[in-house]
């Protein structure tokens, strides 16, 4: 182990270590979490030169202020963010998302907060000093379970990094904005359960993000769905982006820390191509469903995916 | 041998086994996740992320970007059912009880006429299966209790029960690995650790498929167990 460290000055109000997830393990409970925003986490550590699979802090609405006690770090942070670089001679950086920045010994790094978004990422070249657990650094805090003990990041926390930077040169990536209320949705397993009206309903009205949301699930508020078979279905497991409609009506749709299995019947889910787009919508937010098909779903997924790698190639120092 | 394979979402199938819930579907269902995890883990399946069942589906999630799911239905509609196999995956256990932790059997007595003691050896006395593991990490849901001790929920479920709390609900039991909040009939706890983080190679206890029995313990024993 390295003795290059941070030390948290501040933790934010959800600050995770992230990767692309724990796999083999939903038969078991454990649910694969990873980034909420898996494209923002690809882009965070290409600029900083890391393997794409490279735990990175994720945080949520406000970030954490964290201080280089020792070493040199290069540091790139993701999604829409509104952060500074605070220079040990108090000299104050203000920061632009999709580029690195190095960090000298007593620096600070202060994200201030995610902005028209939810979660941002902190990719450190090298890697964060931290102990998988079954192969991966994602953080599960309700079952405790990753680095950190399973926990969100605290106050005083010693965070270490596993290699002083050496590189001095700067890089930066050009990552389009998105701004759309549309998100397309394949039919769920019980879609028939619900009404010809509650269909139609849900993939024409609007329905709004509550603040009933975290890495778990998203509840929205709207048109009740009626449901006309049955209110449960046998216990079965779960998918990212399933959106289920429990007795009340209102559908919740649920998200990377989703749990294995559940008895709600589910009218439609998310597709991939959508569901980086989606978690990044803050509650009060409006948003629509629209009906696509499943050959159609995985162009799009597939073209999407081409647009990051495009995104990744792309990436120019600055000079 | 399933009934319907369909896609639920752009990167999960569902294998459903049909609607009945009992030992054998749920072994079906047991046979083909066995098989499937151990093809992905052989390497011959790549992108599969999950394979997870439950009484009647085995639900696949995978990576879109590796694979998808005509590919997945192929390979399913491939499997011989006839060559699966149960008993060689499945493990026999024994988990230790103590019912002096328990917290309804007084009403569960009024409710069902009977005494707790008749309760309680009904219980000690189920060969349970266990059908499924999930919600959270390590949670067994199994079965099948005697039709006498049949249940249903707490009205009004509780905010939090500790750690090892063994519950009854319909002819399933269950046991929360995490002090959590829930609304089944808890008769006893467990010192068994469901979920152990520090078992990195095999951090969970039960697997879907395996046999569980109960034996009795009292509180003493409870307190060395726990402590160890």
């Amino acid at each position: 182990m390295s003795n290059y460290f941070f030390e948290v000055l501040r933790p934010g109000i959800n600050t995770t270590f992230q990767d692309k997830g724990r796999f083999h393990m939903q038969h078991l409970g454990v649910t694969p979490g990873g980034c909420m925003d898996l494209d923002s986490f690809s882009i965070a550590n290409a600029l900083v030169g890391n393997p794409l699979n490279e735990g990175v802090l994720e945080f949520a609405y406000q970030g954490p202020l964290l201080k280089l006690i020792k070493g040199r770090a290069k540091i790139a942070i993701t999604g829409s963010v509104i952060f500074q670089i605070i220079k040990s001679n108090k000299e104050v950086i203000s920061g632009k998302d999709n580029r690195t920045y190095d960090l000298d010994e007593g620096d600070q790094i202060d994200i201030l907060a995610t902005q028209q978004s939810a979660y941002g990422y902190m990719a450190l070249e090298g890697g964060f000093d931290i102990k998988p657990f079954c192969k991966s650094v994602s953080t599960l805090s309700r079952a405790e379970i990753g680095p950190n003990e399973g926990q969100k990041i605290k106050i005083n926390n010693k965070i270490n990094i596993r290699v002083n930077s050496k590189n001095k040169k700067n890089f930066s990536a050009k990552v389009p904005k998105k701004n759309k209320t549309k998100i397309r949705v394949l039919k769920g397993s019980q879609f028939d359960y619900f009404s010809k009206e509650s269909q139609k309903d849900f993939l024409s009205k609007e329905y709004k993000i509550s603040n009933l949301t975290d890495r778990m699930g998203m509840r929205l508020e709207g048109t009740v769905m009626k449901n006309i078979v049955n209110t449960n279905i046998r216990s079965e497991g779960i998918t990212k982006g399933a959106i289920q409609v429990p007795a009340d009506g209102q559908p919740i749709i649920l998200l990377t820390d989703y749990p294995t299995i559940g008895g709600y019947p589910k009218i439609a889910n998310v597709t991939s191509v959508d569901y980086n787009f989606l978690i990044q919508k803050t509650p009060g937010e409006k948003i629509f469903f629209e009906l696509i098909q499943l050959r159609e779903a995985e162009q799009l997924y597939k073209e999407h995916l081409n647009s990051i790698s495009e995104i990744v190639k792309n990436i120019k120092e600055i000079n | 041998m399933f009934k319907k394979l369909n896609n639920i979402g752009d990167c999960g199938i569902v294998c459903d086994f049909g609607e009945e819930v009992n030992r054998e579907t749920n072994s079906n269902v047991i046979k083909l996740f066995h098989h499937v995890r151990e093809e992905v883990l052989k390497g011959s399946l790549n992108g599969i992320l999950n394979y997870t069942p439950s009484y009647n589906k085995l639900i696949i999630n995978f990576d879109l970007e590796k694979i998808n799911s005509s590919q997945i239905i192929d390979f399913l509609k491939s499997v011989d059912f006839s060559k699966l196999n149960l008993s060689q995956n499945s493990k026999k256990w024994t988990i230790p009880v103590c019912y002096d932790f328990e917290m309804d059997l007084e009403n569960m007595s009024k409710t069902l006429k009977m005494n707790k003691d008749e309760i309680i050896n009904i219980h000690l006395n189920t060969n349970f299966f266990v059908y499924m593991v999930g919600f959270i990490p390590g949670h067994p849901f199994m079965g099948d209790l005697n039709s006498k001790l049949f249940l249903n929920r707490l009205k009004t479920p509780r905010v939090t029960i500790p750690a090892g709390s063994v519950g009854i609900v319909e002819k399933f039991c269950n046991i929360y690995p995490y002090k959590s909040p829930g609304g089944w009939n808890i008769i006893g706890r467990t010192p068994a650790k469901l979920f152990d983080k520090k078992n990195e190679t095999s951090p969970c206890l039960l697997s879907p498929g395996d046999s569980v029995k109960f034996k009795s313990i009292s509180k003493e024993e409870f307190e060395k167990l726990a402590n160890e």
